[in-house]
């Protein structure tokens, strides 16, 4: 009777060491990555045991937290100042940092929207609010900040910019109708039926947006972090990233 | 303290004061309502304006901003009638902030008038006066102490009001940018230092007009 015990106790010894072998992996990421990351994070943990908890955010919000201690294992920052001061502090892994996808900036507009075409049309009487990431603490802002001070529009439009907490709440402004334009990543525009997208950024005009990834110093699963970034340039998350307008740059971790 | 802190500062005063004002009226007609009269539907009335109190303020933020915004019903009108618009505006700062106050004004008054002995508004209505003579020689005068510590909570409430303003005023500097909104963009920045020095204005702000609520509330005569 006895020996009838030792086949369930094994099944569960099994199932407990599975158990922990399973890492809890946490991915602070920019905002504009949510749909896609949501989705390659899906796949992932399909084919594997670990799990994928994401916090996104603008990323420099995320850069503070990490600053602040907080527990992430992977960090992707929508561009390269933010990565560039955690560095600074030895906040990243080194030699785990790789710019593996890029963005374009759009303008979108609520869909009644008749009289912008162009980022000059921004500065006509009319327009009298313009939604931007905040340029402090968001790099779609920044970067939007950059590419009017590039065609020398800043000026004309500073007095209108009602300042958002992260590109996701830009695109949630332009589609409530209440400010007359804003400025969002291609990829944003794509996953809103709200907005109208009237003008994209042409290929080599504007700021070029990067988007590195790295794993964070304080991981306390290095391992399991590094497998999920490696996915991350698997033919399957490249094809996602593609499929929702990213520029997939080079493949982090491939040789 | 910069200019921009002193800006800041008094830009959330004004906010805070204005918005106080702005429910006054409406708060003490509302208190002695729910004080004196008996109606139908007060049960529901009195829930009503008690929501803000325990809904998160996001969401009370929410409804101003689905009914204020150029597509709500309110804000529709108020844009295409009166070219008035609401959201991203000071305007917007006031009305969250008079929302989120309101509660705190009309529960306190109510209380005030409830404990005024009503057979003194009766030997008035006796000796000829009417009831609005009554109401401002007698009731209200009685209540005054409720009506001053009613008035400062709200206006304490109004000063540290985060969640509803920055979903209808957004964070726009030195236009609609509170002093509880900079705290946290200052945090959001990693600029702790400065997160501080106005975490500590916007407490002895905060304490200033509760200690004075609470004297002139439990304060003997």
């Amino acid at each position: 009777m006895k020996y009838f015990g030792i086949l369930p106790m094994a099944l569960v010894a099994l199932l407990l060491a599975a158990r922990l072998q399973a890492a809890q992996i946490t991915v602070f990421a920019a905002a504009s990555l949510t749909d896609v990351l949501k989705q390659i994070g899906a796949g992932y943990e399909q084919s594997s045991t670990d799990r994928v908890a994401f916090n996104f955010a603008a990323s420099g919000p995320l850069a503070r937290q990490i600053e602040a201690g907080a527990p992430a294992d992977l960090f992707i920052s929508a561009d390269e100042a933010r990565a560039d001061e955690l560095a600074a502090k030895g906040l990243l892994v080194n030699g785990s940092r790789r710019s593996f996808l890029g963005n374009t900036l759009v303008i979108v507009t609520p869909p009644d929207n008749e009289t912008i075409h162009l980022p000059a049309d921004l500065t006509n009487a009319t327009v009298k609010r313009i939604a931007l990431g905040d340029p402090k603490s968001v790099p779609c802002g920044t970067y939007s900040r950059e590419y009017f001070d590039q065609l020398g529009l800043w000026p004309a439009v500073a007095a209108k910019v009602i300042p958002c907490e992260n590109v996701r709440s830009v695109l949630a402004t332009v589609e409530t109708g209440d400010v007359d334009a804003g400025i969002v990543y291609k990829t944003d525009a794509a996953v809103s039926k709200k907005v109208k997208v009237v003008y994209e950024v042409p290929a080599g005009e504007g700021p070029k947006i990067t988007y590195p990834v790295a794993l964070v110093s304080g991981s306390t699963q290095p391992e399991a972090g590094r497998q999920f970034l490696a996915y991350l340039s698997s033919p399957t998350a490249q094809k996602i990233f593609r499929e929702a307008g990213f520029i997939v740059l080079v493949a982090p971790g491939a040789k | 303290m910069t200019g921009d802190d002193w800006q800041l500062m008094s830009f959330s005063a004004r906010m805070a004061a204005a918005s106080t004002l702005l429910i006054l009226p409406p708060g003490v007609a509302l208190a002695w309502l729910l004080a004196r009269k008996n109606w139908r539907g007060k049960v529901v009335v009195e829930t009503f304006v008690a929501l803000p109190l325990v809904l998160p303020p996001v969401v009370t933020g929410l409804v101003l901003l689905k009914f204020f915004g150029r597509r709500g019903p309110v804000g529709h009108w108020l844009h295409d009638q009166l070219g008035l618009e609401i959201i991203f505006t000071w305007r917007a700062v006031v009305l969250a902030l008079a929302v989120m106050s309101f509660p705190l004004l009309v529960r306190t008054l109510r209380a005030a008038i409830e404990e005024v002995n009503p057979s003194l508004e009766q030997m008035a209505r006796t000796l000829g006066a009417g009831p609005w003579r009554v109401f401002f020689t007698i009731t209200l005068p009685l209540a005054k102490r409720g009506l001053f510590a009613g008035t400062l909570l709200a206006f304490a409430r109004a000063l540290g009001e985060f969640g509803a303003t920055i979903m209808v005023a957004g964070n726009i500097p030195g236009r609609t940018t509170t002093l509880a909104v900079s705290i946290y963009q200052s945090v959001e920045l990693g600029e702790d230092s400065h997160a501080l020095l106005l975490a500590g204005l916007s407490a002895s702000l905060a304490f200033a007009a509760l200690l004075a609520a609470g004297l002139l509330q439990g304060g003997k005569r």
